[in-house]
């Protein structure tokens, strides 16, 4: 791995969630980074802390209510130390995102058209003319085939997998060198799905900018990233290679990920589920193996103090030890690999 | 769009027979008529009797209502008993004097509202947002006529920087810049008295709107393309927030030319809301039902009006 083609390096970050005068760190001591032409996948169950994580990157939370610590650095500046107005060169120019639910991340009173437009106003020195070319010309890059009347509708008039165009075209208007994908396709119909991702896919190879795609689909991973990481409770408890992670899980948290993932060839069999709950922000476990209250028939004694990475091959590393202890729960009780009849 | 606002229209005339036979029938409820008050010992019973007669108030009450609606239909709204002049000129004037007065009210109720709400809702949270909150708050608990008397008191009488009565001093031309000038300056007191007292309503609702606007995706989206937050104010949040605010301007401005009882009372000016209360006092019918279908038809109007403010601001809203 080159240095020379990293892009983003997030060290030691922490985002906290203020609830009544204390700090509650949804994001805790996550390190990462991110290189040119590269999908990193980031999955995690809901509430890990993975949408925080993308949010906090550009700066995008209420700054009264959260605390962010730690680096993010983005061509050796701290985007974590940015005020907005300096965080404002960066949004949308360098690094933009892409938003979950497309009925909702539109503004419903604005022209299509001058919603992509308005990046362009601040982030380019295109006269007008120029402006309304180039929002045709991203609207065919998305593959809308009638730009010009598209660019002068509403959001209510287009469907769902369209307005996901209209927002991906909004993300690259300023050919970006990363992009946060929040859940992309999560909002979407499977065919749709497909589509979006496709296109994802080709606009990286035309650009090749780095894309951290956020997302609880580990079909969507399989399909298209180059590396994942897996985060459970705010921390990041394995990264590896996509082929890597797939063919050799090892965290206990992500192989019972894996193993919950409905199989079409087993019938009649209850769905595999990860005993417990996730535990809330509140109450999470802030020393030891933060996974181990799932796994409760490990031996205590399998787990770190202080639970550390440990790169295992290269590229890909784990949290704490435990994993070498693991194995699935057999018993009937246990609510893996129980058969219905 | 027009199709649709005429079938709108054409919906209204059910309604207005409705609304005309139960102001009707509550109206021949009410005790007494225009002739009771004018009994003294000295008049003779059969005098009253001779001119319910010939006012046709002894006929059934079917024969009257058809009688009314026929006129009513004709444009013509009868004849005031009290004033003995026609119920449509004597509305004509006193609903000048109340457009007059709920023109200026509502300009000064929206230019105070609309920025406090903003402001409020901008910066919420802030020591500016809670006086301005704890502003609204006074002003909704106080009732019209305390402050109402107050205003008059404070700069009628002491600081005497207002007139305390009437639309217009006497002596001037109509028509003049003098004239106008005067009119104005009679409406200053009661209008502000409107406004303050109606700002609760503007400033929270804004307010609300958009501190709720302030965390919906698509104000996110327009945070992650880097554009100023003031443009993200003023193009995203603020937008979007004063719609319903334009959408209920409607039934604002319908719901002012009926004017307000309380205030022409206190500032002893003549408009609609005065005709009104005494039209009741002295059992004036014609007037009453004229006013209270007069009423009802803007209320109707307001809908209509509101529906189609929204239809042009909102582009969801397409009346087809």
């Amino acid at each position: 791995m080159k240095t020379t083609d990293e892009l983003l390096r997030i060290k030691n970050l922490h985002t906290g969630f203020r609830i009544k005068d204390t700090y509650f760190d949804a994001v805790d001591n996550v390190s990462l980074s991110l290189r040119k032409n590269e999908i990193l996948a980031i999955v995690g169950e809901s509430g890990c802390g993975k949408s925080t994580l993308a949010t906090s990157i550009i700066g995008l939370l209420d700054r009264n209510k959260t605390r962010i610590q730690g680096e993010i650095l983005y061509k050796n500046k701290n985007l974590a130390e940015m005020t907005e107005e300096e965080l404002n060169d960066v949004r949308g120019l360098d690094i933009s995102m892409i938003f979950q639910d497309p009925l909702s991340a539109l503004n419903p009173l604005m022209r299509i058209g001058d919603q992509i437009e308005e990046s362009l106003i601040y982030h380019t020195k295109l006269t007008k003319e120029q402006r309304k070319e180039r929002v045709l010309e991203l609207l065919n890059q998305v593959g809308i085939n009638n730009p010009e009347r598209v660019a002068r509708q509403f959001p209510h008039q287009l469907s769902g997998g369209m307005r996901q165009r209209v927002i991906i075209a909004i993300a690259i208007s300023c050919k970006p060198q990363i992009i946060i994908a929040d859940e992309p396709t999560t909002a979407l119909d499977v065919t749709i799905q497909a589509q979006i991702l496709d296109l994802l896919i080709d606009l990286q190879n035309e650009t090749g900018a780095g894309i951290i795609l956020i997302t609880h689909d580990l079909g969507v991973v399989a399909e298209i990233a180059d590396r994942v990481a897996v985060m459970y409770a705010g921390e990041i408890i394995e990264v590896a290679p996509v082929e890597e992670l797939f063919s050799n899980p090892k965290h206990p948290y992500t192989r019972s990920l894996f193993n919950s993932i409905p199989q079409m060839s087993q019938e009649n069999t209850r769905l595999n589920v990860i005993e417990g709950i996730v535990p809330s922000l509140t109450n999470l476990p802030r020393e030891g193996c933060r996974f181990s209250s799932r796994i409760s028939w490990i031996p205590e004694e399998a787990h770190e103090d202080n639970p550390t990475l440990h790169e295992i091959s290269p590229g890909h590393f784990v949290r704490c030890t435990c994993w070498k202890h693991f194995h699935f729960k057999s018993d009937i009780g246990g609510s893996h690999h129980v058969y219905a009849d | 769009m027009w199709k649709t606002v005429v079938r709108r229209v054409v919906i209204m005339i059910p309604q207005l027979f409705v609304l005309s036979l139960l102001v009707f029938i509550l109206a021949q409820f009410m005790p007494g008529d225009p002739y009771s008050g004018a009994i003294t010992p000295e008049t003779d019973p059969a005098r009253i009797e001779e001119l319910r007669e010939k006012a046709g108030l002894n006929d059934p009450w079917y024969e009257q209502y058809v009688r009314w609606v026929g006129n009513l239909v004709q444009g013509e709204l009868g004849k005031s008993y009290t004033f003995q002049r026609s119920v449509g000129d004597l509305i004509g004037e006193k609903a000048t004097n109340t457009l007059w007065l709920s023109l200026l009210s509502v300009i000064l109720l929206y230019s105070i509202a609309i920025p406090l709400g903003i402001l409020a809702g901008r910066y919420n949270n802030s020591k500016l947002d809670k006086s301005i909150v704890l502003y609204s708050f006074i002003s909704y608990a106080i009732p019209t006529f305390v402050l109402g008397l107050l205003f008059l008191y404070l700069f009628g009488y002491t600081l005497r920087w207002f007139p305390t009565v009437g639309s217009v001093s006497v002596g001037l031309d109509p028509g003049t810049l003098a004239w106008y000038w005067d009119k104005i300056y009679h409406l200053i007191l009661p209008a502000s008295t409107f406004a303050v007292l109606g700002t609760t309503g503007v400033i929270q609702y804004l307010r609300s709107e958009i501190i709720d606007a302030k965390s919906l995706d698509y104000v996110r989206t327009a945070r992650s393309k880097g554009i100023p937050m003031r443009k993200v104010y003023s193009k995203h949040i603020f937008r979007n927030s004063l719609l319903p605010i334009a959408a209920f301007l409607g039934f604002t401005i319908t719901g002012l030319l009926g004017g307000s009882i309380i205030i022409e009372t206190i500032f002893g000016y003549p408009g609609m809301g005065q005709l009104f209360i005494n039209a009741i006092l002295s059992r004036d019918y014609s007037v009453i039902t004229a006013l209270v279908m007069l009423y009802g038809f803007l209320a109707l109007l307001g809908s209509l009006l509101s529906d189609i403010i929204m239809s042009i601001v909102d582009p969801r809203i397409r009346i087809e």
